[in-house]
């Protein structure tokens, strides 16, 4: 059995595991993981990328994986630079799809709500896919899809972190009442909690720094594919209610039916 | 406006002096385990007691660096702009009362040094000089950057205190970070080691953060150069001063640097002597401390110590830089700020970067991001 494939846009993804290509060691580690992972989109920063070189070291190492090349505005902090950012990318890279980053705070790297709205909606007018990175705020994510957003990209934990899901709750609701994908993107630790988002029926999720700098990237990166593929199985095949109520084999009060 | 001064005031420089000391190895082992960790847990890392958790805490400090900044070191180099300067300083080859020919780049110079950087795959530069106001401020700078931005993705300046007037013009520029050092936080003392120029007035140059912050500046780099007092204590209040404006400037990324007194011409003798373990252990205090502070580690520094901070703390390095303004191309002889340590090229760091696991990253920024 296969799992049912992600439609985002005009494109099909049979893998619903998306990667980022920062922190790792070095590009054939990076290049080797991607593969192992069997993820088709893969997301770089636009500030790594030399355009002016014709040769990108970044970009040269990507090819082999055949993915699809998401660019991101990290680095922007306001809807401003991340149009501009957007526009270079699609320039540079020859693409339409655009991962929003926007974090005026360098510390914790959270995105800027009300100029992530204003720069989905002037990006979506100008023709671009644009999947924004958010926090998991379910009002957010209807204004987004208002605004003609492809997906959204509400986090699990501060970026970076490894903490799991701690925006349980909020991505339940979001999943509960969304019109588009909803990719868990950022705080993504161990594969259990790629699994635990797809089976809350998460259509994806992007995982980078859980990778990148774990002991041996390659393993770890199969590992992620085997967890995301087990929760979205999970789901598809419909995951048994939990309760904490006593099912008894022979029904108690059947004798009032006799 | 508010700014450090008052906060720096509420500090003696003896008090953290005689806390540095008291400090015990059961006060060490509670602040690493505690999950936010203050400024005081920072002096407690410090301390002369915590060197015996060093092993500890350099595998702290790599983990930690590795989870924020991944296996990367960000590659840049400086580009020395003029060694003209109206300050004495006793410590620094700039210094006024050198009796040695001075040199300010030109137009042309400027660009033949960028293209010798741009050749050796520099994209994040840093711009230096001394400090002369009239011949080289803020006009003499804004040109730099105006003829310099086709060449690097990313411009940071290491000038003499500005107004925030200025730190906006140069913002709207794209300039990307600035660093000013306090050198030393000891305010009695400073006066010695500046007796003469604007870089004397101890309280302007505190205070410059607090302007770079106002102006919006994207990145701010800090320290203190480690030789001249105690730098258990001048550390301190240096982490002191970054966790106030980390608070106060919420949108600007902070740098600290670790620059070691080196030898240069007519200057003194370092007042204390800092080790390399000395070093290592200031290092991973700023890190189990802090864990999204930018390191950089400057070519001041030994070879060993270079390729083995790679991956303990360091974020980002110089390599192959020249201290004299026109060193890369146009004038290789004019007096330099101080004696490079670690003279290899590029090429080299990079190879060494790779061999010990890391990524080299020669551009990480992008000049879209500039000056909104």
């Amino acid at each position: 059995m296969r799992n049912q494939p992600l439609i985002i846009a005009d494109r099909t993804f049979e893998s619903r595991l998306f990667l980022g290509t920062g922190k790792f060691g070095n590009l054939l580690e990076m290049t080797d993981s991607i593969i192992a992972s069997g993820s088709e989109m893969v997301t770089m920063a636009l500030k790594r990328i030399d355009s002016q070189s014709s040769e990108d070291d970044l970009l040269n190492a990507l090819k082999p994986t055949k993915s699809h090349l998401l660019p991101n505005t990290s680095g922007a902090r306001t809807a401003k630079e991340a149009v501009l950012a957007a526009q270079l990318a699609r320039e540079a890279l020859e693409t339409n799809w655009i991962k929003l980053e926007i974090h005026p705070d360098p510390k914790y790297l959270l995105p800027d709500p009300i100029e992530t709205l204003y720069a989905t909606e002037e990006l979506a007018k100008l023709g671009f896919i644009v999947m924004p990175y958010i926090h998991a705020d379910p009002v957010l994510c209807k204004r987004l899809e208002d605004a003609g957003t492809a997906v959204v990209m509400p986090l699990g934990a501060p970026i970076g972190t490894n903490k799991g899901l701690r925006t349980v709750d909020f991505l339940e609701i979001i999943i509960s009442q969304s019109n588009v994908p909803v990719v868990v993107d950022a705080g993504i630790g161990a594969p259990s909690d790629a699994a635990k988002a797809m089976e809350m029926g998460a259509d994806a999720v992007l995982v980078n720094t859980a990778i990148a700098v774990a002991g041996n990237p390659v393993e770890m990166a199969r590992a992620f594919k085997k967890g995301v593929i087990a929760g979205r199985r999970a789901f598809e095949a419909g995951l048994g209610a939990i309760g904490n109520h006593a099912k008894a084999s022979s029904p108690l009060t059947s004798f009032l039916f006799d | 406006m508010k700014s450090f001064k008052d906060f720096f005031e509420k500090y003696q420089w003896d008090e953290i002096k005689a806390k540095l000391e008291k400090v015990t190895l059961s006060d060490v082992e509670n602040s690493l385990q505690k999950k936010n960790k203050t400024i005081e847990d920072f002096l407690n890392f410090l301390s002369p007691v915590a060197a015996q958790k060093l092993e500890l805490m350099a595998k702290m400090t790599q983990q930690l660096t590795q989870k924020r900044f991944g296996k990367t070191i960000q590659l840049y180099a400086p580009l020395y702009l003029s060694n003209e300067c109206q300050n004495i300083c006793t410590y620094c080859g700039f210094s006024l009362d050198n009796a040695i020919r001075r040199k300010t780049l030109t137009d042309t110079e400027l660009m033949i040094e960028a293209t010798v950087l741009k050749s050796m795959g520099v994209n994040h530069v840093l711009l230096v000089s001394g400090e002369a106001n009239k011949t080289v401020g803020i006009d003499y700078f804004l040109n730099a950057v105006r003829l310099l931005k086709p060449y690097f993705a990313n411009i940071s300046i290491e000038v003499q205190p500005l107004s925030e007037e200025e730190y906006q013009q140069l913002h709207n520029a794209g300039v990307n970070a600035v660093l000013v050092y306090q050198e030393t936080y000891h305010q009695e003392v400073y006066k010695e080691y500046h007796p003469k120029g604007k870089k004397s007035n101890f309280n302007f140059r505190l205070e410059t953060p607090d302007r770079i912050g106002q102006a919006g500046i994207h990145k701010m780099g800090l320290g203190i150069l480690l030789g001249l007092e105690d730098w258990r204590v001048d550390s301190f209040f240096n982490a002191l001063h970054i966790d106030y404006l980390q608070k106060q400037y919420w949108k600007s990324r902070y740098s600290v640097s670790f620059p070691r007194l080196r030898p240069a011409e007519g200057i003194i003798e370092p007042n204390f002597i800092m080790s390399d373990r000395d070093l290592l252990q200031l290092i991973c205090a700023y890190r189990i401390w802090n864990e999204d502070l930018e390191i950089s580690v400057s070519t001041r520094e030994n070879e060993t110590f270079r390729n083995n901070i790679i991956s303990l703390g360091a974020t980002a390095m110089s390599a192959a830089s020249k201290t004299n303004p026109g060193g890369y191309a146009v004038d290789k002889a004019s007096l330099e700020q101080f004696e490079t340590s670690d003279e290899r090229s590029m090429e080299e760091i990079k190879n060494i970067i790779k061999k010990a696991g890391y990524d080299p990253v020669m551009k990480d920024w992008d000049a879209v991001y500039n000056g909104f």
